[in-house]
């Protein structure tokens, strides 16, 4: 069935070429190859950008497929980047220590090895034992564990009240948001044993490869990225084109008929956020060590509105929809922002784009909504025509 | 011929309103019945206690030989036990072709996982075409459900409906906007429908009614007025008194 599902869906093969090309050309053009064509930051932000796609492919599984605009997932995403951040400094950290200690004469015994590291890490708090969530901290299997199965928890226990009580719509946004601020506040507190507002830093140094360059480490995540989106995009593919798709679609138009049809469509839900989430916190997990830093205000609920925007304004209840709209606005905003747009002199008023560039993502995102429903993929609609 | 669905004594209020007061009905299968009655008489209540939407505050909905009750079911329970049901205004899923709308009722297992590794079997297939001859969409298969004419809609439901298989087919106004060819072949569908399972059609349209040929439930005020052939009840004269002697009916 597998099989028969890549050959029959056009739009994956041309994605998966797509994206295939697109890494092959900047794996060949980094500076990790020896051509330089591509800057070490650029291809840090090329990959981030792959991760952003791919947990914009999820909220859009989870939102254009099923109809719940979950503004959670960004959440999801932020705990994946934690669970392996904390691994990433804790290893760093001991390694630091280590070697400052190892020129003492005498042995260190390991509670002070340990409280070594805890002030190390958590001096910035004013603290220096570790809580209890750093429990697995030293241990790289158990945080990337930690990366599926914290987000898949949260959203499993979160989706089963949720849903069980049938709250929809506008309501269950509002309560998804309200699960996003709460993690976000919480996670700004001194003694949430997260390192408060400082977050988490020093993410792109990967403990035990302190001797590879940058450009290497930054060209395995970016090609660790690609493969994560390919993946992600086969699985939610094959989901959304069979049967699977068509509940989950129907559960979207129409609910209370999917219900009469005899589906507990609770289950599904719960399945879909369930699914989208876990695969929103590996999509974190890359991220972060990417970008070297995480902190409380990644969570904010309004980076999980900023997902639901690329994913309208790519199209909604289209895959490669999601993926134009995370890389395109991703990208742009980060070009506006970083200073890389010019600024427009209208003689009487300068347009900063650092500052208008909301202004603008706002307008575009009204636009879309009104003019164009169907998003930037929808274009794609003029140009292949749907086999009957 | 057995009791298959029995609802006795049940009643309910919305917010002071009694929308189903005091209400028996016995379904028996196979059997066709009709249930008429003016707006407000009920009927849509009726089915949403006997689906499970709707709660009612007192009485008994018992369901097949082991008497097992409905109440306290989810939608879901109520229609993998066999109880399918036609909306009044056809609801389909329009963006799907109409092999797909009728492959996701087809009887088969309905778990998340299940789904999820189904796959497409030829008896299910023929089972879609047997469908599609049935109500007549054998052409339409390929075609988007919203491309429907609204006669095709009601069809490609009722088509859902029997390829959940059920052994009670609930169906609220089946003719509503149709044409007079259209009707008569529902009334062909629902007829064929009932020689092996029980049929339940809400109806508003007498004429409708009189084609289906069969036993007749009057409601009105929550509450069965009379019930019998559809000569015997029209001669009622409560019943004509309250909905035949009406303008409007």
């Amino acid at each position: 069935m597998t099989q028969g599902f890549l050959v029959t869906n056009r739009s994956i093969r041309w994605f998966l070429m797509a994206l295939a090309l697109f890494t092959a050309v900047v794996a060949f053009g980094s500076e990790a190859s020896g051509a330089g064509l591509i800057s070490t930051s650029l291809v840090k932000t090329l990959g981030k950008t792959l991760c952003l796609c791919l947990v914009a492919v999820a909220m859009d599984v989870v939102w254009g497929y099923c109809g719940i605009l979950s503004l959670g997932h960004f959440a999801f995403f932020g705990i994946g980047g934690y669970a392996v951040g904390m691994w990433l400094m804790y290893a760093r950290t001991e390694g630091i220590v280590m070697s400052s200690l190892s020129a003492q004469v005498i042995p260190s015994t390991p509670t002070e090895v340990s409280d070594a590291i805890g002030s190390q890490i958590f001096g910035v708090v004013g603290s220096s034992d570790f809580p209890m969530i750093w429990a697995f901290a030293h241990s790289l299997p158990l945080q990337l564990l930690m990366v599926v199965l914290v987000p898949g928890l949260l959203a499993l226990v979160f989706g089963w009240l949720a849903f069980r009580s049938r709250v929809t719509g506008v309501y269950l946004s509002i309560l998804t948001q309200a699960m996003t601020l709460a993690l976000s506040l919480y996670l700004f507190q001194n003694d949430s044993g997260l390192r408060g507002n400082n977050g988490l830093s020093g993410l792109q140094n990967i403990p035990g490869f302190e001797q590879t360059s940058q450009a290497t480490i930054s060209l395995v995540f970016f090609l660790a990225s690609a493969l994560a989106l390919g993946l992600g995009y086969i699985l939610f593919a094959w989901i959304v084109a069979g049967k699977m798709g068509s509940v989950v679609k129907g559960i979207r138009d129409n609910e209370a008929r999917v219900r009469f049809l005899g589906y507990r469509v609770e289950g599904y839900k719960l399945f879909v956020f369930t699914l989208t989430a876990v695969v929103s916190g590996i999509a974190g997990a890359l991220y972060y060590p990417q970008a070297g830093i995480i902190n409380p205000a990644e969570i904010a609920p309004i980076a999980s509105i900023y997902l639901a925007v690329w994913v309208a304004i790519g199209g909604r209840g289209r895959l490669y929809g999601a993926v134009i709209g995370a890389a395109l606005v991703s990208l742009l905003s980060s070009w506006f922002t970083g200073g890389g747009a010019p600024d427009v002199n209208l003689g009487f008023y300068l347009i900063q784009w650092t500052d208008w560039w909301l202004v603008l993502l706002g307008l575009s995102f009204v636009c879309v909504t009104l003019f164009f429903p169907k998003g930037i993929g929808g274009l794609f609609d003029y140009i292949v025509r749907k086999p009957s | 011929m057995s009791s298959l669905l029995e609802v006795s004594g049940v009643s309910k209020t919305f917010d002071g309103f009694r929308a189903i007061n005091d209400l028996s009905i016995q379904i028996n299968e196979p059997e066709l019945r009709a249930i008429i009655g003016p707006n407000g008489a009920g009927k849509t209540t009726f089915m949403d206690i006997v689906t499970g939407k709707t709660i009612p505050d007192v009485g008994r909905v018992v369901w097949g030989e082991r008497n097992e009750t409905l109440l306290g079911l989810s939608e879901a329970e109520i229609a993998n036990k066999g109880i399918g049901r036609k909306f009044q205004k056809p609801t389909v899923f329009e963006e799907q072709s109409v092999r797909q709308n009728l492959a996701m009722a087809l009887k088969n297992p309905r778990g998340p996982f299940a789904v999820l590794f189904h796959r497409k079997t030829a008896q299910g297939a023929a089972r879609i075409e047997e469908i599609a001859e049935e109500v007549g969409l054998t052409n339409q298969l390929t075609r988007t459900a919203g491309e429907l004419s609204h006669g095709q809609k009601q069809w490609l439901e009722i088509g859902m409906l029997l390829a959940q298989d059920p052994r009670l087919l609930l169906v609220d106004e089946p003719a509503a906007g149709m044409t007079a060819e259209e009707r008569e072949k529902t009334t062909d569908i629902l007829r064929r429908a009932a020689q092996t399972r029980a049929v339940v059609v809400v109806e508003h349209d007498m004429e409708f009614v009189r084609r289906l040929g069969c036993k007749v439930t009057v409601l009105h005020e929550g509450h069965v007025l009379a019930e019998g052939s559809l000569d015997h009840v029209t001669a009622d004269p409560t019943v004509i008194d309250v909905y035949l002697g009406r303008a409007d009916a």
